[in-house]
């Protein structure tokens, strides 16, 4: 009862109709992701009283994470990593002419891929938690080469080009200081690459700039091939949204349990979330084919995934103080602040926060609904603004996006170079998704590896040890192995290729 | 006229010297820019920012955090020294200043940057995890001399702060540095995870980072790397007192300004920064992160960098870390 009285709360309510609002804003900007959006919101938290803190916190993470799609589909790029996975499909589905009913459908299955994640939170915290701690190098390491395979499943190109994008992806990975022994590696003398290529720059580089490459050469009406040019009616697309996200509640009912479990894992979160699930869907699908030129079953799958991930991400935060992505590990200063240390017994010693906070959650996911419908009215308004002045809007939101990253002019190089980069790429037939999600994963798969082997002195043995680690070893041993099997079989006998029924999990 | 200005200065010289406030009447006018080293969320950026409103709140002009990461701090640390002297850009640097000229990443010194004032000192400690054998630093001193390269810590990166406590203390009590091995790990959560899930027989970060956990009974403080108890857990034995070398790390944070920052600006923020830390609403900031409020003045500080940068000199080249510039 006091809980409903907390929530009922106006200032309360205020403060997810703000952040809701803020959070599509940093959410839908090319380059500012939903970590962003929570690191510039700390300062104000300062002020508030511990439950508006986090709710602040939780409402404009979720709608970041959702705007993310805004610019995803309507430009063809993704507002924060996690809309990555599906951006070819819904930026398809845009371009022809229902730019607004797709976002609507990527609204309700957020939204409600959101709530099955608060459902799953409130339930289950203590036990995930004690799950998560599970997780040991060995277990990482597989978990994030089973995630470099989705990249074998997501991309439609064939097995060399995407192999091609993703190995670009990882040498990308590669500079920097190695965690291991602190060697800086293709740094050529600059301070500012000692900390590697921040995906988020790879993101802005990769997508914004060689969408904004692609639309400055195809000189007939500036990015006339690119940007949808035919918006539906507002009624209607929400009515279709609503009918097509209905057909697929089996989707979102499937996909969100998987993005909260992978959201509880140290170091993974939505956008891991939403290349697993997607990978995940192309598999399951009848008709994986039509994924990657404008298929909703992806974009549903991935979508209320991520969403579902941020709920995950808490459980660790809360239970064991650990952050399970980089939006927790700023709340987690943020709650210690509060004076809400995070423990196992935060449940009786903060009972009433805790589910509060949890309440604020669902309350942030369902007003998230009508904010984020504001946002895909306004956004979908930009269409009609002249090429020539879109263009160099976004170019310029992207280049301070780039240097919102380190706070420094070099971020803007390393945009441009990897921009011309991936407009080269694009004219060989290479697909650019494998390269981010090399970027993203790169590190994580090296640093595991190199803490792996330094632990077991160079054995190869203790990476099967363990309960976890065995059976995320052979089950990624087994996928690459069967994949390999499929492919020779296509060399020996040309023809429709046997599917195979197994998944990743 | 000459001659009036040059007299002038030399009253401020002499009041200077018998009353600090007669030259500390410095403020800013426009807002001010500070330099955090490090990401959003951490430690040094929670008290950076704390420190930003109340300064805000005590000058009456914005005090603007920016994160610049990068390098291990070096890029920080560089933004930091290599700014106008002119008060309107001040840093948070902190004890990575004495450890990564050592390591050859960059000739940036301590003497490269104005110290202002010390903020934190949290010390290390060493953590086990709930059901280890360990239950005192000395258990794991004799195994380790025993059987060197049998057990494995984490905290941090190779060479971090955290290493070179355990390094440091290794070192001191006579055996091989690396008798324990240092198992790198991106700070200090990622290693309590790795503890948690089994992979390494202890983690050295500073006591307040692992509260979380010891609160909860899912780790064990074997040992605290200072001189004084913690105020949250009394009981933890200290470094001090239990080894013959009586080894004691802690890491800092400081508000320093540009090298060659003016006098008048440096005792101004001084003053401010003292006054801020005596405020109740710091003390109640630095209870909530589970710490004591340290405070530390110019002189103190400056004093303080300059003994670390020897001591964990000798820890670097002890390690074979050392490299030259």
């Amino acid at each position: 009862m006091d809980i409903l009285i907390s929530l009922s709360d106006p200032a309360l309510l205020l403060t997810i109709v703000v952040c809701t609002l803020y959070g599509s804003l940093i959410g839908a900007l090319p380059g500012l992701s939903a970590t962003m959006a929570v690191a510039l919101l700390v300062p104000f938290t300062f002020y508030m009283d511990p439950v508006q803190a986090i709710t602040a916190i939780v409402a404009t993470t979720s709608t970041a994470i959702f705007a993310g799609d805004i610019s995803g589909a309507l430009l063809r790029i993704p507002g924060t990593p996690a809309s990555a996975a599906y951006v070819a499909d819904s930026a398809t589905i845009a371009h022809n002419g229902r730019p607004r009913t797709v976002l609507f459908v990527d609204l309700f299955t957020s939204a409600a891929g959101g709530i099955i994640g608060v459902i799953v939170l409130s339930l289950a915290t203590p036990m995930l938690a004690r799950f998560a701690t599970n997780f040991s190098s060995y277990e990482m390491f597989w978990l994030a080469a089973l995630g470099l395979s989705c990249a074998v499943f997501v991309a439609g190109a064939s097995p060399p080009k995407t192999f091609a994008s993703l190995f670009i992806g990882l040498a990308i990975a590669c500079v920097g200081i190695d965690v291991a022994v602190g060697m800086p590696r293709y740094t050529f003398g600059f301070y500012d690459l000692f900390d590697g290529v921040d995906f988020i720059s790879a993101m802005i580089g990769f997508f914004a700039l060689t969408e904004l490459f692609r639309a400055a050469v195809e000189r007939d009406g500036i990015g006339k091939a690119v940007l949808p040019t035919v918006v539906e009616p507002v009624r209607r697309a929400i009515a279709d949204g609503w009918k097509i996200s209905c057909a697929h509640w089996k989707h979102v009912l499937r996909s969100s349990p998987v993005g909260v479990i992978i959201g509880v894992l140290p170091g993974a979160g939505s956008d891991v979330a939403a290349w697993v699930t997607y990978a995940l869907s192309r598999k399951l699908s009848k008709t994986p084919e039509k994924y990657g030129n404008g298929h909703m079953e992806g974009i549903i799958d991935a979508g209320s995934s991520n969403n579902a991930a941020v709920a995950g991400a808490w459980t660790p935060a809360l239970v064991f103080g650990i952050p399970g992505d980089s939006v927790t590990a700023i709340a987690i200063g943020v709650l210690m602040m509060k004076g809400l240390a995070p423990g196992p017994d935060i449940f009786e010693r903060s009972g009433d926060v805790v589910y509060t906070l949890f309440g604020a959650f669902l309350l942030s996911n369902v007003i998230m609904v009508f904010t984020g419908g504001i946002a895909i009215l306004l956004a979908s308004q930009l269409l009609r603004m002249p090429r020539r002045l879109l263009m160099p809007l976004i170019l310029g939101l992207s280049l301070i996006g780039g240097f919102a990253v380190m706070n420094s002019v070099f971020s803007i190089w390393i945009i441009i170079a990897l921009g011309v980069l991936g407009y080269l790429m694009i004219l060989g037939g290479i697909p650019i998704a494998p390269a981010i999600l090399g970027v993203v994963l790169g590190k994580t798969l090296e640093q595991n590896f190199m803490t792996s082997m330094i632990k077991s002195q160079g054995e190869f043995l203790p990476f099967f040890s363990r309960d976890i680690s065995m059976v995320l070893g052979v089950a990624t041993i087994l996928i690459w192995g069967l994949c390999l099997l499929q492919g020779v079989r296509t060399i020996i006998s040309p023809g429709p290729a046997s599917k195979n029924e197994e998944n990743p999990t | 006229m000459k001659k009036t200005a040059f007299a002038a200065v030399a009253i401020v010289a002499t009041a200077l010297s018998s009353t600090a406030f007669a030259a500390c009447e410095w403020k800013p006018e426009r807002p001010v820019t500070l330099i955090v080293p490090w990401g959003a969320g951490g430690t040094t950026d929670l008290n950076s920012r704390q420190m930003a409103t109340l300064l805000q709140q005590h000058f009456g002009v914005p005090f603007n955090v920016v994160n610049r990461t990068g390098g291990n701090g070096v890029t920080g640390h560089t933004a930091i020294s290599q700014s106008r002297p002119d008060g309107y850009t001040i840093g948070a640097a902190s004890v990575e200043i004495n450890t990564m000229h050592w390591f050859g990443l960059t000739p940036l010194t301590y003497t490269d940057i104005t110290p202002i004032a010390l903020i934190n000192q949290p010390a290390a400690s060493v953590l086990v995890a709930k059901d280890s054998e360990f239950q005192t630093i000395g258990q794991i001193l004799d195994h380790a001399r025993a059987n060197p390269g049998e057990l494995t810590a984490s905290g941090t990166s190779l060479g971090g702060i955290w290493h070179l406590a355990l390094a440091g203390m290794l070192n001191a009590e006579g055996l091989d540095p690396q008798a324990i091995r240092w198992v790198p790990s991106q700070g200090s959560a990622s290693a309590l995870q790795e503890l948690l899930a089994g992979g390494v027989d202890m983690v050295t970060p500073s006591l307040d980072e692992g509260k979380a956990l010891i609160d909860a009974g899912e780790v064990r403080a074997v040992s605290y790397m200072s001189d004084k108890p913690s105020e949250f857990a009394p009981d933890v034995p200290l470094t001090a007192t239990e080894l013959e070398s009586g080894w004691t790390l802690a890491a800092y944070t400081t508000i320093s300004g540009p090298a060659d920052l003016p006098e008048e600006i440096t005792c101004s923020y001084e003053a401010a920064i003292q006054d801020i830390v005596a405020s109740p609403e710091w003390a109640a900031f630095r209870q909530s992160l589970g710490a004591p409020v340290v405070w530390g003045d110019a002189a103190q500080l400056s004093a303080l960098m300059t003994s670390y940068d020897e001591s964990l000199g000798g820890t670097i080249k002890a390690i074979g870390m050392a490299k030259e510039q």
